[in-house]
């Protein structure tokens, strides 16, 4: 008997569907992904070839400062000696460049999910259409956009930045609806009872108690891009992640290796440093917390 | 003009509220409304707090206290009912016309402070100015003010996590002091504060509120608190006010069963005032008369003593049974004073508490004075040891179950059986100081 049901049941082509409205699409808006794809491009180069055109010690010597800055003179140290091992491996320029691919993919990203993710607190009927949107966008296989992406904006690095910035995209906006939901109720009330503006409230008292919340998100959103900046070597987009393809097509292990351990220290260094700017006990060591606590002093005391 | 005045307000919520205020003019229940997925947190409140008031709304956790006093400044809007601030209707204000209201007249204390972690104290402080859009100076200025008047002087470059959680509630006073609202609403404002600490927030509250004279609205699950510093207080159950008066009126009167049991454990001795347990003196006499008109007076009454008033009715002594025997006895004119026995007077304001003291170390009794100084009654030990345990036995422990009342910092009243069997046929206690005595040469018991 069961043959026949499965016979009956109509094969359902959502495959075709989905296929077909990608061919409407390119057909019909393919100037606004030309647009698109100008803008996110001549981004991404502007912002690798600036990182290229540092020499590689004042490279270095910003990211070490950087790290100081931000989080601890130890953090500083850690970084410099991984730094001096990438450009030992001769991945630095690779590196520079996927770490162009995954900062812009990450602005972008922010500047869409951070909205959202306030639209979403605010209204629950949002939150239950955005809700499944983000799932399905994170749970859909990351090749699969990889597809589509690359008949709408042809082979090369927008592609592999379009598909890792819907890759990348949920954390950012479930953690912000996350912070602003969860910032005390009675401290909204008080915006309120003393005739603050929705406006004042969503920027004097959400986003501010929200902030350790959405920079775990930005986290989130980094460490995903930069899985996703891998994958992108695929279509083309220069980097570790073409290393790393490269390697494969040849069974190189040796570049494989290098490659790889190159966007394990990118990877590391983006967490820890963004980790820090979210929280406040991680960068107690940090140049700024020192500076902060010398100027507080000063204040108090007079 | 009435600061706030609410009329037959009703808050419901759920879907479609508005059947559920029907349904309960109607006579149906608050059950009832349950069942048909509706929640009545507040059912037909009518109140009045003039200005200068403190007045205490009361009620357990579900009473809908907390709803009441958010429909005050419209963080709730009523379901239905009018609510006016300063003879204003809020009702039906435009969301600027309301932000308007609570910028210019109602500020709010909140119970777990609701300060803003990532401020300052001072910025804390000068907040409801900052959304005003008050200048950085001026702010600066009321806030430092503001902080000064609840005692955090020099505090206001710090964070809010630096303080502890009473300095925390003060800077959110501070922070409804610096608005300048004549209207304050406090939401068990002291309810997260340690006895001690609470202890020393209310008797700070009444400082300033007699300093600066604002309408306070002051919400409590407390009742030790409630009558410490409410002028009237609200009794709420179940979204519906139960009774309203002054903590004496309550305590002496209460309207039902529910009052009566609740302020059942409260220690009468913080609330009740002299005025409340006086009696008229059982005679009295005129300073002016002799020895003679003494001894008569009181074999006529039957009375030990007798208090001698001054023509403008200030007590003048009290005289004692043996010493006017003597002094008829040795034809004395001029009226015999104890050498040993002083009369003790205080104001009809001070609590019963501060009278056991007094009554101890005087053998007379103690005598209430008006504000002019002139005699409004007196206190004998007995009167004052039946009043501090009259509690018990009036309303009876038939049902065990009084509500809780939270642990309050002070210490219960003494079992008033104990004194009962120590005081057989107590007077009973005399209602709310509403017993004017009269003075007269020979006032007949």
């Amino acid at each position: 008997m069961t043959p026949t049901i499965l016979t009956a049941f109509p094969r359902i082509p959502v495959g075709q569907w989905a296929s077909d409205a990608i061919d409407w699409l390119t057909l019909h808006a393919g100037g606004v992904f030309d647009a698109i794809s100008t803008v996110m491009s001549s981004l991404v180069h502007s912002l690798s070839n600036a990182l290229l055109a540092m020499p590689v010690p004042v490279g270095v010597a910003v990211f070490v400062l950087l790290a100081w800055v931000v989080r601890s003179a130890r953090f500083a140290i850690a970084t410099l000696v991984a730094l001096l091992l990438v450009v030992g491996m001769a991945q630095w320029d690779n590196a520079m460049l996927t770490l162009a691919l995954v900062l812009i993919a990450t602005l972008t990203a922010i500047i869409i999910a951070v909205p959202i993710g306030i639209l979403a607190a605010r209204s629950s009927g949002v939150s239950a259409v955005v809700k499944p949107l983000l799932d399905f966008m994170q749970t859909m296989p990351a090749f699969v956009y990889l597809i589509p992406a690359v008949t709408f904006f042809s082979i090369g690095v927008v592609p592999g930045l379009i598909s890792t910035i819907i890759f990348a995209l949920p954390p950012g906006v479930r953690l912000t609806e996350l912070g602003i939901r969860q910032v005390p109720e009675e401290t909204v009330e008080a915006g309120y009872a003393f005739g603050a503006s929705p406006r004042q409230i969503l920027f004097g008292i959400q986003l501010p108690l929200a902030v350790p919340t959405i920079m775990a998100g930005i986290n989130q959103v980094i460490m995903l891009a930069l899985s996703m900046a891998v994958i992108a070597g695929m279509v083309g987009a220069d980097g570790l992640g073409k290393e790393v393809v490269s390697s494969i097509s040849t069974l190189d292990i040796a570049k494989g290796v290098e490659a790889g351990l190159a966007v394990v220290i990118v990877a590391i260094y983006l967490d820890r440093l963004t980790g820090a700017l979210g929280d406040k006990t991680l960068r107690r060591g940090s140049l700024l917390a020192q500076v902060q606590r010398r100027r507080r002093r000063t204040v108090l005391a007079a | 003009m009435t600061a706030i005045s609410a009329s037959g307000l009703y808050k419901i919520f759920g879907r479609r509220p508005g059947r559920g205020v029907d349904a309960l003019r109607n006579g149906r229940t608050r059950e009832d409304l349950l069942r048909d997925g509706l929640t009545a947190a507040v059912i037909d409140a009518s109140f009045d707090v003039q200005p200068g008031e403190i007045f205490v709304v009361m009620g357990l956790s579900g009473s809908g206290k907390s709803t009441l006093i958010r429909m005050v400044n419209g963080l709730i809007p009523a379901t239905a009912g009018q609510l006016e601030i300063q003879g204003r209707e809020i009702e039906h204000l435009s969301p600027d016309a309301l932000r308007e209201v609570r910028r210019s007249t109602i500020s709010m204390v909140f119970q777990h402070f609701a300060l803003l972690p990532h401020r300052t104290v001072g910025e804390n402080a000068a907040y409801g100015l900052a959304v005003q859009g008050v200048n950085r100076a001026d702010r600066e200025q009321a806030a430092q003010e503001a902080l000064e008047l609840v005692g955090l002087k020099g505090w206001g470059g710090h964070l809010p996590g630096e303080l502890s959680g009473g300095m925390q509630q003060r800077v959110g006073l501070a922070r409804a002091l610096a608005a300048k609202t004549d209207i304050l609403l406090m939401d068990e404002a002291f309810s997260a504060l340690d006895p001690l600490i609470r202890r020393g927030m209310q008797d700070q509250l009444i400082e300033l509120q007699q300093k600066l004279d604002k309408t306070i609205l002051f919400i409590t699950h407390d009742l030790n608190e409630a009558m410490r510093l409410g002028d009237r207080i609200a009794m709420m159950r179940d979204g519906r006010i139960e009774q309203i008066g002054t903590a004496e009126q309550i305590l002496n009167e209460p309207a039902n069963n529910y009052v009566a049991q609740f302020v059942h454990d409260v220690d009468r001795s913080r609330v009740l005032t002299a005025a409340a347990i006086m009696e008229p003196p059982p005679a009295t006499l005129g300073s002016g008369a002799g020895p003679q008109a003494a001894h008569k007076l009181m074999r006529e009454n039957h009375v030990q003593w007798l208090l001698v008033v001054n023509r403008d009715r200030t007590p003048r002594g009290v005289l004692w049974e043996d010493d006017v025997a003597d002094a008829v006895r040795t034809h004395r004119t001029d009226l015999p004073w104890s050498p040993v026995h002083e009369m003790p007077t205080v104001h009809e304001s001070v609590p019963l508490a501060d009278l056991f003291a007094l009554s101890a170390q005087h053998l007379s009794p103690i005598v209430v004075t008006d504000d002019r100084g002139g005699v409004r009654g007196v206190i004998p030990r007995v009167t004052l040891l039946a009043a501090a345990g009259s509690g018990e036995g009036r309303w009876g422990d038939e049902d065990a179950e009084a509500p809780p009342v939270s642990a309050g910092d002070q210490p219960s009243p003494s079992p008033a059986s104990t004194v009962d069997a120590v005081v057989p046929g107590s007077p009973a206690l005399a209602g709310a100081g509403s017993t004017a005595p009269v003075l007269q040469e020979s006032d007949p018991r």
